[in-house]
């Protein structure tokens, strides 16, 4: 397939497909850290994790549509203001199914798989019953469309920087969060002992409901960075939860730096295949491979190592 | 009943009432005295389906709860503003529409389900409904083994024909051919890509179209990709795309891909207002989440835009507003479900029957002359010959219509030389 072209629109075309994986890697980071954060710190089984990325894109949405017609002077910032919003949105909401649902069901792993997948049905019918069925479109700021002209034939696309860079922060803030702050620590805390964290006086239930929350929330911020690059509909955070398990769970799911290395695997292998062989044939032998290295190491790329 | 007796379908009266839907419970008292003459029920119903003096019950089988539902509620809104109208104007051989509306929760087995259901409990006379090729193939055999009448208003990949289905929408010759057509001849397009969904009607839709664009249009297909539904990360194709440099990309993505697949498009910097983009797969539906600005200048091949310039089309997007709000949009399926009771009324017409099996027999030749896409027949293959039309995406979510097919293209699903 490269015959016909010269050395300088390949070197164009791997640099443009390099910078693909990269995106792809951010957008996979993004989805997956809410959900490392909760899997990973409090064992539960978020399957409601896409509908509270949708929660980020409805908030988006909504944010969008008011800009525009009570402050459209400053809607080309509006992005930002929606990105706080959605995780204000979805954090509380977490925070509140923490405290209904998932408080009770802490010494029952299992049935919190359950108990969120009924959450994630309710939650799309009632984003179904309030938005309607079909799928919203967020409009988005002039300066936030189309592609940056590196080169004379290397083009890349703006919303795709955006996603890196966002992706970037909040990487750099939770890291800070988990490893540097005090909450951080008792966080650790709780997931190495529970009984012996609250019996030196953290408050447990505290944690846990600030750490649900927290990851949530960072979903609810993905979900709002995604209305650049997909669909906003009730039903669209199915998209993404299969490949944000298969992200978390290759990385190894108590491990924050093992998500980004899957993350990083994952989406690498998954757009260089892709540019080779047709879509379908890629995502096949990426689900192979990975089904093949978790037959060798159940336990993910990157596993925590702690007393047993 | 012959055809030039279609009641009161070129009046005056039926024209006031599509301005005024607000009066219509008042309106519809007005007819009444028809009833009188109203053939007895035990003459026009040998079978035992749910029709009496006053009355005769169908079914709406659709999805309103799950995936589908983004795609199946213009549907339904299309079928019951056409039973409303129905109804306005005196009902079917006198006998007002009562409709029973079952909800497929976008899962097939339970579409199946939901037909026998409406087939065995309630009787129903006919059913409109199904959306997905596989809601369709779930449903048949039900239709087929209780002897039921479905008025199915999807466009689809062809190679299914049944007494009891009359196919509303285009099988996908009358789709793909005459777009193919055009965009060779008036863009100039020698080398094609192809991308869609992974599954069966865009599989078959590329089938077709690599056979014409290879065997007739003396063009090549430059690639051929498919993506796994609710795929959301095209860049690498975009890139493959970007190195073939293909004149036409022939796109079949549907659902929450197509959003996604458009978005990526724009942000990579393919302008389409210089590459050429012909689809199948997007309507005005699709635009509402894309949004205008992602997918302004790219080509679609359908027999309907809610543009159309015609009398019919224009009565019939005030009425449908009218009823559903002034933000709702109107896409091709959506006009081809609203096809659906009409056809269905005008069959038992002319059949004096509601017989499934005299309806299934009288149903070839039947015409719409006030359809909105213009005028449709049914062919005896149960399909329907129709127009095929490209339109251009605009800013608005609107399609300027570029292009018509001078004549009504007759429906073949079983091509030959295209399998």
């Amino acid at each position: 397939m490269f015959g016909d072209y010269s050395i300088g629109d390949l070197g164009a075309i791997f640099a443009m497909q390099g910078f693909a994986g990269l995106i792809l890697f951010s957008v996979y980071v993004l989805m997956a850290l809410g959900l490392a954060i909760i899997f990973g710190q409090m064992g539960v089984i978020n399957m409601a994790h896409g509908e509270f990325m949708i929660l980020g894109a409805y908030v988006t949405w909504m944010t969008s549509s008011f800009f525009q017609s009570h402050l459209p002077s400053l809607f080309s910032g509006y992005f930002f203001v929606a990105m706080i919003l959605a995780f204000i949105a979805s954090g509380s909401l977490g925070m509140l199914v923490e405290w209904g649902l998932i408080r009770h069901l802490y010494k029952r792993p299992l049935d919190t798989l359950l108990a969120t997948w009924g959450l994630s049905l309710i939650l799309q019918q009632a984003y179904r019953s309030v938005f309607g069925a079909r799928e919203v479109g967020v409009e988005l700021p002039q300066w936030m469309m189309g592609s940056k002209q590196v080169t004379d034939t290397i083009e890349v696309p703006i919303n795709g920087i955006f996603v890196m860079c966002l992706t970037l922060a909040i990487t750099m803030v939770v890291a800070w969060i988990m490893f540097k702050s005090r909450w951080g620590k008792q966080v650790r805390a709780v997931v190495q002992n529970r009984v012996m964290a609250g019996a030196v006086g953290i408050n447990t239930e505290k944690v846990d409901r600030y750490t649900f929350g927290l990851g949530c929330g960072i979903a609810g911020i993905a979900g709002s960075a995604f209305t650049m690059i997909g669909s906003t509909g009730p039903t669209s955070g199915q998209l993404y939860i299969v490949d944000t398990f298969l992200v978390v769970v290759f990385g190894g799911a108590a491990s924050l730096f093992g998500t980004i290395a899957s993350a990083f695997t994952i989406s690498q292998a998954q757009s260089t295949m892709e540019f080779f062989m047709s879509g379908s044939m890629a995502k096949v032998l990426t689900l192979l491979t990975i089904v093949a290295i978790l037959m060798i190491r159940p336990q993910g790329l990157f596993a925590l190592k702690v007393r047993k | 009943m012959s055809d030039e007796k279609k009641p009161g379908l070129q009046s005056p009266l039926r024209r006031k009432l599509l301005m005024g839907m607000a009066a219509l419970p008042a309106m519809s008292m007005l007819p009444r005295t028809s009833f009188a003459q109203a053939p007895a029920t035990s003459a026009i119903n040998t079978t035992g389906l749910a029709v009496t003096d006053t009355e005769v019950t169908v079914g709406i089988l659709h999805s309103v709860t799950g995936t589908m539902a983004i795609s199946e509620t213009g549907s339904v809104q299309a079928e019951k503003l056409a039973i409303d109208q129905i109804n306005a104007m005196g009902g079917v051989l006198g006998r007002k529409i009562k409709f029973i509306q079952e909800d497929g929760a976008s899962d097939w087995p339970t579409f199946a389900e939901k037909a026998k259901k409406l087939l065995v409990n309630d009787k129903v006379a006919a059913i409109m409904g199904c959306w997905t090729s596989a809601s369709r193939k779930a449903v048949l055999p039900v239709m087929e083994q209780y002897n039921g009448m479905l008025y199915y208003p999807t466009f689809y990949e062809g190679l299914e024909q049944s007494k009891n289905v009359i196919y509303t929408g285009q099988e996908a010759t009358q789709q793909i051919l005459a777009g193919l057509d055009w965009v060779s001849k008036t863009k100039n397009g020698k080398s094609f890509y192809l991308i869609g969904s992974d599954y069966i009607w865009p599989r078959t839709s590329m089938k077709i179209a690599r056979k014409h664009i290879e065997g007739k249009l003396g063009g090549k297909v430059s690639g051929e990709e498919y993506f796994p539904l609710g795929h959301t990360q095209f860049n690498s194709v975009i890139n493959k795309i970007k190195l073939t440099k293909p004149d036409v990309i022939y796109a079949a993505v549907v659902g929450g891909s197509n959003v996604a697949f458009y978005k990526q498009l724009k942000a990579a910097g393919i302008d389409l207002s210089k590459q050429t983009m012909l689809t199948i797969s997007v309507t005005e539906d699709e635009i509402d989440g894309i949004g205008g600005e992602n997918i302004a200048g790219a080509y679609a091949c359908m027999k309907y835009f809610q543009s159309l310039d015609n009398p019919n089309n224009k009565e019939f997007v005030a009425a449908f507003k009218k009823m559903w709000g002034e933000k709702t949009v109107i896409g091709d399926v959506t006009q081809a479900a609203y096809l659906g009771p009409w056809l269905w009324k005008m069959t038992v017409e002319k059949a004096g029957s509601f017989d499934v099996d005299k309806i299934a027999a009288a149903s070839a030749g039947i015409e719409f002359t006030k359809a909105p896409e213009g005028y449709v027949k049914i062919h005896p293959n149960h399909h329907l010959w129709s127009k095929a039309r490209v339109g251009q995406a605009q800013l608005d979510g609107q399609f300027k219509v570029v292009y018509e097919t001078p004549e009504l293209i007759e429906p073949d699903p079983f091509p030959k030389g295209y399998q």
